[in-house]
């Protein structure tokens, strides 16, 4: 099992902020196809991975990361701190 | 060092009397300047009713605190206050602010200027803003992110 978060406008079109997801996947991608699968909404939320992020265990990632061990996955737009 | 995420509004000017006080307490003799910069929350057409800042507990604290380590790595700073709010925020309150200390003020500049960099494109914060004709999320300026080339690559905020 892994916790999948999302935020932002990631969040909003998703419609849930976090979920425990049972997956198979061995990286990012793989997961992300998963999810998109499921219903059209994720679909939505993953078409354009170039305006997309990506946190494994809370730090900055590829889609191309291994999911090996991972417990908490997190997809967002480009942040704007400041 | 210090890092606070906080949604209460904060006061910069007692925050920059505390820090240069805290730092005087601890014996610094060798400390030769202070930089302070606060970000405010802009209305740049005079229709913004409200801005609110989204973030990732947890992993917000721990990018920011790489960041500083970074900072104070690379400009041997004395010490760093980073402070940034999040949730519900009105046009003209603070929402961060980054404070230096350093033994001279190239250093202390340049470590601000780095860390105001880094903070924008690299701590997951989300900013939504709330107008007159609704609500849309902040998109990222390619500017921002390119600014972050300046400091080079390979470092542990990268």
């Amino acid at each position: 099992m892994i916790d999948v978060l999302y935020f932002a406008w990631v969040r909003e079109r998703i419609g849930v902020p976090r979920e425990r997801v049972d997956s198979s996947a061995a990286t990012v991608a793989e997961l992300v196809a998963e999810l998109s699968a499921r219903e059209p909404r994720y679909a939505a939320a993953f078409a354009d991975l170039a305006s997309l992020r990506v946190a494994v265990d809370q730090e900055l990632a590829s889609f191309a990361t291994s999911l090996q061990g991972v417990r908490e996955v997190a997809f967002f737009p480009p942040m704007t701190g400041g | 060092m210090a890092v606070r995420v906080q949604a209460e509004p904060f006061d910069p000017g007692a925050e920059l009397t505390g820090f240069a006080a805290g730092y005087a307490e601890s014996g610094g003799a060798d400390l030769g300047a202070i930089v302070s910069f606060t970000g405010i929350v802009r209305d740049e057409t005079g229709t913004l009713r409200q801005m609110e800042i989204e973030h990732y507990p947890g992993m917000t604290e721990r990018a920011i605190a790489a960041i500083e380590a970074e900072a104070v790595a690379r400009w041997a700073l004395k010490a760093v206050l980073v402070i940034h709010r999040h949730g519900i925020l009105t046009p003209g309150t603070p929402i961060m602010m980054v404070a230096t200390a350093a033994g001279h003020r190239g250093a202390a500049f340049a470590a601000a200027e780095f860390l105001m960099d880094y903070l924008k494109s690299r701590a997951p914060f989300w900013k939504k803003e709330t107008g007159k004709d609704g609500t849309a999320w902040v998109a990222a300026l390619d500017q921002d992110e390119a600014a972050l080339g300046r400091w080079g690559k390979g470092g542990a905020a990268d």
